[in-house]
């Protein structure tokens, strides 16, 4: 083999690559040539060279942990834009269908009042203090609520007080008071709250709403609406 | 679960990896983007990954060209064209630096080692990936292998030898 053979083939003899025959051959020149003898030292300490410490860069630790928490699958950022916007338009889209469907505070509150006239009729728990004397009733709440009803007895007008009784309605004791009208019982409903005027009609119940002094009132009846627009109009007189 | 197995595999070339685009980059947080997103590449092929292949080499083939597609992307293009490069000429090797360059020379004229020298002798020298590894790794025939290694070698040595010329001087 001559030197200019044995030149080409070095490396690949330096490295491992050639086949048995062509190694002995190599090794025979190498033997014999100073100057090829040469270039494989010169091989051998450019790889002690590299592989001293100080130039193999080991991983950053934190670069393992970086990998570990990568999402399982990469998405091109765009599609990751354009499905984040989607989903914030399903969900600012559920929200108002929400808001929108969610029954308004006032309407819950009719419905919770409604509920309470008709529980006490179907349980025959009208009152708790059977009295047509408001000068009775009234009393009977002191130390039961932490405010004072307006108890009035309008049996002049065609409405005569039955009695009275505590009630449980918007997350609070309040006071219920019974009238008649003919053989329909209206319950009163009083606590302390502002709010506005309201009239509806739930269940074929008339609902007639109103705040006064502190106090917010629900009157409840299955009268017809003129009897208990006339029944409230006495109430505030 | 795909996402164990996976990282079963190549969490353990991590430093390959990273050492590889570090070198690659010569900039040691472009070396952890590329990983990074090398890692990303690599689990999304994985279903490619023909278990009993090499991992090791499978990835870096991923950080190399993850690490061309970053340097193209983010820097304006330094790969010295290997064909302008006047053949390294074969120093003297009766001269033969026969003792070790201390590691800070090493780095330096590593660093500044055209990147397609500097790629192959990061896989041959520090990896000791084999030329039937390392072919496809960098898209290249066998016998260029060879002798992109033996120029590679052939520059580094002529550097390293200029610096000790210009230390001792």
């Amino acid at each position: 083999m001559s030197c200019q053979q044995a030149e080409t083939l070095i490396d690949a003899y330096f490295d491992g690559e050639l086949g048995v025959t062509e190694s002995l051959e190599i090794e025979s020149h190498l033997d014999r040539c100073a100057h090829c003898s040469a270039l494989l030292e010169r091989n051998r300490v450019l790889r002690r060279s590299l592989q001293q410490p100080g130039i193999y860069y080991e991983a950053p630790p934190a670069l393992k942990r970086a990998i570990r928490a990568q999402p399982r699958v990469s998405i091109p950022w765009r599609v990751l834009a354009i499905a984040a916007s989607l989903a914030a338009v399903v969900l600012l889209g559920a929200w108002m269908v929400r808001i929108f469907q969610r029954p308004s505070r006032l309407e819950a509150l009719s419905r919770e009042v409604v509920a309470g006239h008709i529980r006490s009729l179907q349980a025959n728990h009208l009152f708790d203090v059977a009295s047509t004397d408001q000068h009775t009733v009234k009393p009977w709440f002191s130390g039961k609520l932490d405010f004072a009803p307006v108890v009035k007895d309008l049996g002049a007008a065609g409405f005569p007080l039955v009695g009275g009784r505590l009630d449980y309605l918007a997350d609070r004791p309040v006071a219920a008071l019974l009238y008649k009208r003919r053989q329909h019982v209206i319950s009163l409903f009083e606590w302390p709250a502002q709010s506005t005027d309201s009239q509806t009609v739930i269940r074929g119940y008339n609902v007639l709403h109103w705040s006064a002094g502190g106090l917010t009132f629900w009157a409840v009846s299955d009268v017809n609406a003129d009897d208990l627009k006339e029944f409230v109009r006495e109430l505030r007189k | 679960m795909a996402r164990s197995r996976f990282e079963e595999v190549f969490l353990p070339h991590l430093s390959a990896a990273y050492n590889f685009a570090r070198w690659l980059t010569r900039n040691e947080y472009d070396a952890q983007d590329v990983v990074q997103e090398s890692y990303l590449r690599a689990l999304d092929s994985f279903k490619t990954f023909e278990h009993g292949r090499d991992a090791r080499a499978w990835l870096l083939t991923i950080v190399r060209n993850t690490c061309y597609t970053w340097m193209r992307r983010n820097r304006a293009p330094q790969q010295a064209d290997l064909a302008a490069e006047p053949a390294a000429t074969t120093p003297d090797p009766e001269a033969a630096l026969l003792e070790l360059a201390d590691a800070e020379t090493v780095r330096r004229a590593l660093a500044e080692l055209p990147v397609e020298y500097r790629e192959v002798m990061v896989l041959r020298e520090m990896e000791g990936l084999s030329y039937k590894e390392i072919a496809p790794a960098l898209g290249i025939p066998l016998g260029t292998v060879m002798s992109r290694l033996s120029r590679a070698r052939k520059e580094l040595y002529r550097r390293l030898q200029k610096e000790r010329g210009e230390k001792s001087a």
